[in-house]
């Protein structure tokens, strides 16, 4: 395809999308009132939340993993390892947290790119703030964010995210626990990669629909399960009934909500709408961001992974840090909002 | 020609590993496919994204399934 027929044809995908984005209220409307519902029922208000919010969220999802699929190909483990290991700790940390959010990142490569790094010889602390950062800051849980709560709420998870990334980081990289990490590590012999090749814009915005295919492909039947759940909640459970015990004068719901995240992975994407439901009804919003840091940065599969290069001190100190850092970000805004 | 696959067993790493035998099958080239799935090994091509896809030694592409016509692509060049 030309240049020229691609950004013509992106162009087009764009408005067709801010017209359908712009008209969902009227549509989602229009449709329950030809159904002849009362909108104001429990039926109604269920069914309008669900016609209306389901395509709105799986529209953002759609929009921000592709900019962000675009995004990613000017960047690859390859060229942000390079970058990092020519900077010292502190700096180091900061742009290995940035870094985390551009750099196309899967939890089942983690141990080649923790071994990669180190072996490249970006320091240990700077390893973990990407390793933090990554799963994290991602654009599922940020367009999810954008499309349930608004940008404040979206924004405020990216600037906590990274900072418990970059202080989380640079505390273990001060710990100096190099020595326990699992010795076959650095006697690894890492060659360098020939796959750096350049690619034309063309195949820029084409990997942009393929990061759609494949990420939106994957969580889509999460988001309308976790919007379905709340459409319930939102028609059907009185408003302050979960304030009582999800609220933020409950200091133990911050950590419980870390420990139910643990397990959680696959399943980010319907968790959040189902939050959402849950802050509508009263539960605290340091309470629902520390969930949902808790599921996509401290998973139980990525720790078994983990567990090859990382020996048992130093795979708990990084849990550790990590869940120390989210119980603090639960905190602080539960006490902010207060 | 040798192709080695590499990935510690994702599902991503099963797709690239069918999709390669599939395209050697159709195209009829006589090449040996190995999964390889030791860390060190893949470390040692300097690959951090895996699936990645190895000819005779080098690195063809690596944190991606290639499509169908990609590999073939590569198996007559």
């Amino acid at each position: 395809m030309r240049r020229r027929t691609a950004n013509g044809l992106l162009v087009l995908a764009l408005g067709a999308w801010f017209g359908l984005y712009r008209s969902l209220a009227f549509l989602s409307g229009s449709a329950i009132s030809l159904l002849g519902i009362d909108r104001t029922s429990h039926l109604g208000a269920s069914l309008e939340f669900l016609l209306f919010e389901v395509p709105k969220v799986l529209m953002l999802l759609v929009l921000i993993v592709y900019g962000v699929g675009v995004l990613r190909s000017f960047f690859s483990p390859e060229k942000t390892r390079r970058i990092l290991s020519k900077f010292p700790e502190g700096v180091g940390n900061v742009l290995a947290a940035l870094l985390g959010i551009a750099t196309p990142f899967c939890s089942c490569s983690a141990v080649p790119l923790f071994v990669g790094f180190l072996t490249a010889g970006v320091p240990l602390g700077v390893t973990f703030s990407f390793l933090i950062s990554a799963p994290m800051v991602n654009e599922v849980a940020l367009a999810l964010l954008f499309g349930m709560f608004g940008w404040k709420v979206a924004g405020l998870y990216l600037v906590t995210g990274l900072t418990v990334a970059i202080v989380g980081g640079w505390t273990i990289g001060k710990l100096h626990m190099e020595s326990h990490v699992e010795d076959w590590v650095m006697k690894i012999r890492s060659g360098e990669n020939a796959t750096d090749t350049a690619l034309s814009w063309v195949e820029r915005l084409g990997a942009g629909w393929t990061a759609v295919k494949d990420i939106v492909g994957q969580v889509w039947p999460w988001v309308v399960a976790g919007v379905g759940l709340g459409a319930f909640i939102h028609g059907y459970v009185p408003t302050g009934m979960l304030a009582s015990f999800m609220g933020k004068d409950a200091w133990w719901t911050v950590p419980l909500a870390v420990l139910i995240g643990v397990p959680m992975y696959a399943n980010a994407a319907g968790i959040i709408p189902v939050v959402s439901a849950l802050l509508e009804k009263g539960a605290a919003l340091g309470t629902a961001l520390a969930f949902m840091m808790s599921v996509t940065a401290l998973s139980a599969p990525e720790a078994i992974l983990l567990r090859k290069v990382l020996k048992p001190r130093l795979l708990a100190t990084f849990f550790g840090v990590v869940a120390v850092g989210i119980l603090l970000v639960g905190w602080l805004f539960n006490l902010l909002l207060a | 020609m040798l192709l080695e696959v590499l990935g510690t067993g994702c599902t991503k790493c099963k797709l690239l590993h069918e999709a390669v035998l599939k395209s050697v099958t159709e195209s009829g080239v006589q090449a040996e496919v190995r999964k390889i799935e030791d860390i060190a090994k893949i470390m040692e091509y300097g690959v951090m994204s895996t699936p990645a896809l190895v000819k005779d030694g080098k690195v063809l592409v690596a944190g991606k399934v290639p499509s169908p016509k990609e590999i073939a692509s590569w198996l007559v060049a």
